[in-house]
């Protein structure tokens, strides 16, 4: 029976204060954890408003106009406050100086910052909410955006905020994997998530700070009127769109690629098996990283950029295809012959290549310059983003969550009830976005509030989808939470995983490693180490 | 909790010695600066954009900045550049009032500097030429002559935050220097600040051509 080490990170030094002024990196990963699941939350609650709201062509719970603010919040809250931070801040932070052997990130102030900085630029965005909130959609496209009563200013303000606890982050893990890996620690020897947080850093530093200064621009353009999007003042509304996908396009590889560093670990270690194609992974997240700077225009295929641009944008997408695909099969091939295991994390890395491979495939319908004609701002492109987001993203991210669980609490939860809630977001998650594929094929636009009777069938369908998927994450919730304090204590290695964080004891002492930890073998040699288990299930 | 005793004060647990936390300081600069250049990148392609589209009023409205105070910041800046450099030489070899001096020195022209761009700003204000809605000049012809305007206001502008900034930054060398915390083994944090205020130097020397040197 396994037992809690005495002293670790989460009770040395107790007390509210040294929790808010910590700079260890695996308390500031816990203090994102709950900020940003809280967002999560608040996301989520938006999102099934929105589901009950379409539920019928007519009035269910609220106004047209009260609609259009409920799904910008929904967008604006998932995207900025959710996912871009998600991984890299709270899976990111707890195990890249575990996992390259340090015993901080780089700047262990400018990290604490970060989260400061979150916590703030979150606060500014939620001001919006009680100032009219914001009815423009997440993009906060012009000239909408300069010229709606909403409360533009505080939202964009907010992000804007935001975008720097994201710079700081990433340019963090640069520094850290650069600099801080433990002797003999190779490049190549570095866990295939390092590789992603690196490739997510890279584009983190380069993407932010011109949505950075486009949001000043939309800011001032709102204040003082200078003309800058604006037709009439000798302005163009379309330069809104590239200074804003050159930053979020990026930006939704910012969100993927460290989901696909997690699937990595999962599935080897779940396999049993060495990683296939190492050196492929590591190179296609820099590939990805690369290609992302080079493909924004795919937004813009209908804003009214030149034929020829958009030919050549669209051609370059297809681009993106060929690392994603390097990883897929990289990942199918890493588990044929392997010894797969069915565990929770497996459950959400199956649920990743079965979801993201949709995703994937639906992205090159869109990037068809002909098909996006007709498919543009349909429930086609929502259901194509929601698969990979959710689908991609998300579940890569519940597979980490639930993998880290027991590192980070040193407890496991209930295998019965993780499979149970893994199902439902699964199923749930088919039901609510397979069927507005149908929806958006057939024409319906997206953002809109009413629609043609034929289209209700769906709908309600896609609603009932997302009542499953709240009483997965409900379900969830509570497991996790009584890990927390009731689980049985996981012991160092319940997975049996070969990366450094798992020869720790659960949870880790505040300084990680006593002595420098010696690199004795690759972060997926299963061929040669048999790693024993810690945690068999009663 | 870290057994910190034999190490140096400035030097923080997690890093192995002081040349590790030393080359990890400066890639955390490089990169802080690329992030800026992309910042004013931003702007810069606005800038490209607008005046591809109106050079006219480009060429007309740049006859109404003032080319002797222009230049003469750019020296001003150029030269704190330089005393900046020296402030780093000298800490670099112990030497801790020389580099008060020219700590002291960088932040006077970095004053100076903000004071000539400050007549600049006044006399735009004062004859109406300002950015977007506000712009009431008539003396420049063409369609949206205020587009320089708000292009010009927009760039110095971000340009002064930054140069306020430094000086924040400089002043806290300074009393950082007095209190003796710096020493030829350790001034890491001047020779940061250093490289920050060569892209504030180096990013005037872009805005000054692309504003007062039209055609």
């Amino acid at each position: 029976m396994n037992s809690l080490p005495a002293t670790s990170y989460l009770n040395t030094p107790r007390g509210i204060k040294s929790w808010l002024l910590t700079l260890d990196h695996k308390r500031i990963a816990i203090l994102y954890l709950f900020s940003i699941m809280t967002m999560f939350l608040v996301g989520g609650i938006f999102a099934m408003l929105i589901r009950i709201e379409l539920l019928s062509p007519h009035k269910v719970i609220m106004t047209a106009e009260t609609y259009n603010k409920v799904f910008t919040l929904h967008g604006a809250i998932m995207i900025f406050m959710f996912i871009i931070p998600s991984i890299p801040a709270i899976m990111g932070n707890f195990v890249l100086p575990l996992m390259i052997g340090a015993k901080d990130v780089a700047f262990p102030r400018l990290n604490l910052a970060s989260w400061y900085i979150y916590i703030i630029g979150t606060a500014i965005a939620l001001y919006s909410i009680i100032h009219g909130a914001v009815d423009t959609g997440w993009t906060f496209y012009t000239p909408y955006s300069t010229t709606t009563s909403t409360a533009v200013i505080p939202m964009t303000f907010g992000v804007f905020v935001i975008g720097f606890s994201s710079i700081f982050t990433g340019l963090n893990f640069i520094v850290t994997i650069h600099k801080l890996r433990a002797p003999g620690m190779t490049w190549f020897k570095m866990p295939l998530m390092v590789w992603a947080l690196y490739a997510t850093a890279i584009i983190q530093v380069l993407a932010t700070p011109v949505l950075g200064i486009t949001l000043v621009l939309l800011i001032v353009e709102r204040v003082a009127g200078i003309g800058i999007f604006d037709p009439a003042m000798g302005g163009d509304p379309v330069l809104y769109q590239h200074f804003f996908w050159f930053y979020s396009h990026p930006a939704v590889y910012i969100m993927i690629l460290p989901g696909m560093g997690i699937i990595s670990e999962l599935v080897s270690v779940f396999s049993q098996k060495k990683i296939f194609g190492y050196r492929m992974i590591a190179y296609s997240s820099l590939g990805i990283a690369f290609l992302s700077f080079l493909v924004w225009g795919h937004h813009m295929f209908v804003s009214g950029q030149s034929q020829l641009s958009s030919m050549i944008f669209s051609f370059l997408t297809f681009f993106v295809g060929i690392p994603s695909g390097i990883k897929m099969f990289n990942w199918i091939s890493t588990m044929y012959k392997g010894s797969i295991s069915l565990k929770t994390p497996m459950l959400y890395t199956l649920s990743f290549l079965f979801l993201f491979a949709i995703g994937g495939f639906t992205g090159i319908f869109l990037g068809t310059l002909p098909v996006d004609v007709h498919l543009h701002d349909t429930y086609f492109v929502v259901a194509h983003f929601h698969y990979v987001m959710m689908g991609g993203t998300v579940m890569a991210f519940l597979g980490g969550l639930h993998y880290w669980w027991p590192k980070m609490w040193g407890r496991m939860y209930s295998e019965f009830w993780g499979r149970i809630s893994a199902a439902l977001i699964f199923i749930g998650f088919n039901i609510t976005f397979f069927t507005q594929f149908i929806l958006g094929s057939q024409g319906m636009p997206r953002r809109y509030y009413s629609y043609l009777p034929q289209y209700q069938p769906y709908h309600a369908f896609s609603s009932f989808g997302s009542w499953i998927i709240g009483l997965g994450f409900i379900i969830m919730a509570v497991y996790l939470i009584h890990a927390i304090f009731k689980g049985k204590p996981a012991g160092d290695n319940p997975w049996g995983a070969l990366t450094f964080e798992w020869t720790l004891p659960s949870p880790p002492p505040t300084e990680n490693f006593a002595e420098v930890p010696a690199v004795e073998h690759g972060p997926y040699d299963f061929d040669k180490i048999v790693p024993k288990r810690t945690f068999v299930e009663s | 909790m870290s057994q910190s005793t034999e190490h140096p004060a400035y030097l923080q647990h997690h890093f192995s010695d002081a040349e590790q936390q030393r080359e990890s300081v400066k890639l955390g600069m490089w990169i802080f600066l690329v992030t800026e250049i992309l910042l004013f990148g931003g702007l810069f392609c606005a800038y490209s954009i607008y005046r591809a589209w109106n050079p006219d009023i480009f060429f007309n409205a740049h006859r109404f900045m003032n080319i002797e105070l222009g230049t003469t910041n750019t020296c001003v800046l150029i030269i704190s550049s330089l005393t900046i450099a020296l402030a780093i030489r000298a800490i670099q070899l112990g030497k801790k009032n020389q580099t008060l001096v020219y700590l002291g020195s960088t932040f006077v022209l970095a004053g100076v500097f903000l004071v000539i761009k400050y007549f600049e700003y006044a006399h735009k204000f004062h004859e109406g030429m300002l950015p977007g809605k506000f712009y009431t000049f008539k003396g420049i012809a063409g369609t949206n002559p205020h587009v320089f305007f708000s292009m010009y206001f927009l760039m110095t502008g971000l340009h002064g935050i930054h140069v306020t900034v430094g000086m924040i930054l400089i002043g806290w060398l300074m009393y950082r220097t007095k209190k003796g915390h710096f020493s030829s083994e350790y001034y890491t944090p001047v020779e940061m600040t250093g490289l920050y205020w060569h892209l504030v130097d180096i990013i005037w020397i872009f805005l000054f051509p692309l504003f007062y040197l039209v055609g």
